[in-house]
């Protein structure tokens, strides 16, 4: 290897309010390689990239390109640099076409039109070389997301550029659309440029990569050559970590079935397959974790659990009653309830007060209200008794719940949820946002509820809270249920490795 | 009253019954942010009318006090009150629920077209009978012309902003049709309805004014419209439905019906508006029966942060300054264009102040 790196990026750090994102990271690319970046949800990959590319600005650290200590105020900047990033979400406009994009924001908008025909042809000329297969004068809209994600790598190229970071590509693609993206990333090596691959996709880190660095909580914790490690030491890396709680197992056996889904199938909103024939049944008095990377079908699963998104075939049984396809009130009233993933999108009105917030699902029907009219009175009492019995910390039930904090948002969520008197309970990301004190209360209050024989669905990316309180893991990845493992700590890499989509041991050279 | 700590983790935060202080803070943000934005508008007026060589000072004693000349003219200000007040209480519900009904003009025009259709017909009713009718006939006629911009909007998505303002056109060509054509009262050489049987009219408060009870029906209705948003359960749906319709689904509200039922309740006052015009001031129908009160009351409600209450308060406001630039008029030679210009002050200055008012609500 050559004695300065191409790029180095020393000790950064950034800061999102309360959020670390990078926590001194240091990371070195070597030109011409094709350097994989692994890491779950949050490890702090697409900000650290972001920096690299002019997005964010670090607040402390240094980036050095080429020898040259570097500091960009925007992506313009960067890719003056010759430094070009392809974002997971494309920054293109719908209704241009892929030329208009390539030249919006470059120099004298005249000037570049007349050159018209000279961009077109150059489009073409890269397309060719790189077999791209991107029409200059197609409308981004008419095209699809493997398509538009093309025409992005290739407004990278267009520009020109030594380095290309690619964040999380492979995430909307289809496996063929795959392949090709990664033996483009070879192509383009052996064109002379440096690729960085942002994913959390074992195997394909391990098909195209020279080195593989892997983060964890804002720092690059291992560095390796891809000849140097296998599949199962990346998954161990990725994941491992101490787990803070170890909460008791229910003493009881699981009981009768409370929840069944058989082979339920769901789009996302994009229209795009989510759920694939997924099955599985919680019992009475069991809490049954989903572990998985985000944007793996979690999201879809559970709005089409709680009648938000139509299912497309499949059933789903609570307490031996098909509620499929059912409306929310419908379901809510099937001793269904629901701590959505998002709180502020679904669970809460945030400029509501907490007497509201409580009775969001109950507003019409008694003791809360009487002959149309709301008892504010009962409905006053009710929220002051969960405040007291969950510890709300908040002024009284009269203030705005957008006033207090993520915990104490959650805490009242998780009331509301469990006052209604459920016998399923669906959890999507239960400590998503909050301290650990709220997160420790409201995972008690979980094995509570359990032990009373409440059936619980846990969806999590996080693994601490599926180890800590789950009496069953089931695995999901790409809209499937791979696996079923008890929250036994020693099988972590098994577990790593389902997330990243391995179903069986990959037989690799250590 | 104070509380001891119960637990040891957490304070136990005092849960003293403070409502009635806070509603008091409430109102007196409502109620003085309004006058606040009034006075700045005028002081601009007449820095305005100043430069251009007129006495600005006399603008806020004109435009304010001009009009208070005596009972007849407070009853002036108070029969342009109305149509303001109703549109204005209705608009505050389909806001509330996140309904942009730009469409009060048109829905004003049809309950016109309704009242005057219920009006001049069955002849021989009692006034008890017939009065109410034509209220009645014009709420519905209103709610109807919105109903089919709500459908548009919870069936098609078609943007209820588009949708009403087209529904306008509609409305407005519709009347000068009628008026030229079908319900022309051929004896007249304008073109206008016939006269509405006499048991039809809207009963007068005072028999020598033109006031007629409908300001009355204003404030009862804006005031029941107040008690269904604040304490009924179909009035806290549409509010959920308007703050957040993801967390409305979730929890199980139909949000197409509230949708539905917000526009037909900010259609039917106006509709209602319309049907006070006709009855109660004109006794015909006219091709200019309203000289855009549906849009006015846009600002009422805004004026009103979207409270009913409020709106009793905003849209008096908004026929006082209304009858006060018709006095300046009259009285200073000041040109019609520049005291429009005042009352696109007035306007901008109630957007911002409203604006502020929602910062000052947080705060407090």
């Amino acid at each position: 290897m050559s004695q300065k790196p191409f790029l180095r990026i020393d000790n950064i750090r950034k800061r999102f309010g309360p959020i670390i994102a990078s926590d001194g990271v240091s990371l070195e690319i070597e030109e011409g390689e094709i350097h994989s970046l692994l890491g779950e949800n949050g490890a702090g990959k697409s900000v650290l990239m972001s920096m690299i590319c002019g997005m964010v600005r670090p607040d402390e650290g240094e980036i050095v390109f080429k020898g040259q200590s570097v500091r960009f105020n925007s992506p313009r900047e960067a890719i003056r640099q010759r430094i070009g990033m392809v974002h997971q979400h494309f920054m293109l406009v719908p209704n241009l076409t892929v030329a208009e994009n390539y030249i919006l924001g470059q120099g004298s908008a005249l000037r570049v039109i007349n050159d018209m025909d000279k961009v077109h042809a150059r489009i073409r000329e890269l397309s060719d070389r790189y077999a791209l297969d991107v029409r200059p004068d197609a409308i981004i809209e008419d095209l699809s997301v493997g398509e538009q994600q093309r025409v992005e790598i290739l407004k990278v190229l267009f520009h020109g550029i030594d380095l290309l970071i690619l964040d999380e590509p492979t995430a909307v693609l289809t496996p063929q659309e795959t392949d090709r993206l990664l033996s483009l990333m070879g192509d383009l090596v052996k064109d002379g440029k440096t690729v960085v691959f942002i994913s959390h996709k074992l195997d394909e880190v391990m098909r195209v990569s020279n080195r593989i660095s892997v983060m964890r909580d804002g720092r690059v914790v291992h560095t390796v050559n891809v000849g140097e490690t296998n599949a199962r030491e990346l998954a161990r890396m990725m994941v491992g970590r101490d787990v803070r709680m170890e909460l008791p197992r229910s003493p009881e056996p699981p009981g009768r079935i409370v929840l069944s889904v058989e082979n339920m199938t769901c789009r996302a909103e994009t229209g795009l397959p989510a759920v694939r024939r997924v099955s599985l049944d919680v019992r009475a008095g069991e809490i049954v974790g989903i572990a998985g990377v985000s944007g793996n079908g979690q999201t879809e699963l559970s709005l089409a659990l709680a009648g938000l998104l139509p299912v497309d075939s499949g059933r789903v049984m609570l307490n031996g009653k098909d509620i499929t396809g059912l409306d929310p009130a419908r379901i809510n009233a099937s001793s269904f309830s629901h701590i959505p993933e998002d709180r502020h999108k679904h669970g809460i009105v945030v400029s509501m007060s907490l007497s509201e917030n409580t009775v969001l699902q109950r507003y019409d029907q008694k003791p809360f209200a009487s002959r149309g009219m709301l008892n504010r009175r009962v409905i006053g009492e009710h929220t002051r008794d969960l405040i007291k019995r969950f510890r709300v910390k908040s002024r009284d039930e009269n203030q705005a719940i957008g006033a207090l904090s993520g915990g104490n948002q959650q805490k009242l969520v998780v009331a509301r949820e469990l006052a209604r008197n459920p016998d399923f309970i669906l959890v999507n990301q239960l400590a998503r946002g909050i301290d650990i004190g709220a997160m420790e209360f409201v995972m008690e209050e979980m094995l509570k509820q359990r032990d009373s024989g409440r059936a619980i669905l846990l969806i999590s990316t996080e693994l601490e809270e599926l180890f800590a309180i789950c009496d069953r893991i089931l695995v999901m990845f790409h809209g499937e249920i791979l696996g079923d493992l008890p929250p036994d700590r020693t099988r972590l890499d098994e577990l790593g490795l389902l997330m990243a989509g391995q179903t069986e041991q990959p037989a690799l050279a250590g | 009253m104070a509380q001891v700590n119960q637990g040891v983790r957490e304070t136990v935060y005092p849960q003293a019954a403070q409502p009635l202080y806070r509603t008091l803070s409430q109102i007196a943000i409502s109620a003085v942010t309004p006058i606040a934005a009034v006075l700045v508008a005028l002081a601009c007026g007449a820095a305005l009318l100043w430069l251009n060589g007129f006495n600005g000072s006399d603008i806020v004693t004109v435009m304010i006090f001009g009009s208070f000349q005596d009972m007849r003219s407070v009853g002036e200000i108070l029969l342009k009150a109305t149509p303001l007040i109703l549109i204005g209480a209705g608009l505050c519900v389909a806001f509330r629920c996140s309904i942009w009904n730009i469409g009060a003009e048109g829905q004003l025009y049809v309950g016109a077209i309704a009242a005057t259709l219920v009006g001049t017909n069955f002849d021989g009713l009692s006034v008890w009978v017939h009065a109410p009718l034509v209220m009645l006939a014009g709420a519905l006629a209103g709610a109807a012309w919105a109903g089919i911009a709500g459908y548009l909007k919870v069936r098609f998505q078609a943007s209820e902003i588009v949708t009403t303002i087209m529904l306008n056109y509609i409305a407005l060509i519709l009347t000068s049709y009628l008026v030229t054509g079908p319900m022309r009262d051929a004896s007249a050489a304008y073109p206008q309805s016939a006269r509405l049987i006499r048991e039809a009219w809207t009963p007068r408060i005072v028999s020598d004014m033109r006031l007629h009870i409908g300001i009355l029906v204003a404030i009862v209705l804006a005031v029941a419209l107040y008690i269904f948003l604040q304490r009924s359960s179909r009035g806290f749906a549409l509010r959920v439905v308007g703050l957040n319709p993801h967390a409305a689904r979730y929890a199980g509200m139909q949000v197409a019906r509230n949708v539905m039922i917000a526009m037909c309740i900010s259609g039917a006052m106006a509709g209602l508006a319309g049907a006070f015009e006709v009855a109660g001031v004109t006794h015909r129908l006219y091709q200019n029966i309203s000289p855009g009160y549906g849009f006015e009351g846009i600002a009422v409600a805004l004026l009103a942060g979207n409270n009913p209450l409020a709106a009793i308060v905003s849209g008096g406001l908004f026929a006082t300054l209304r009858s006060g630039s018709e006095v300046l008029q009259i009285t200073s030679q000041v040109p019609q264009v520049l005291v429009l210009v005042i009352q696109g002050i007035v306007i901008l200055s109630v957007v911002a102040f409203a604006k502020l008012r929602d910062i000052l609500r947080i705060v407090a």
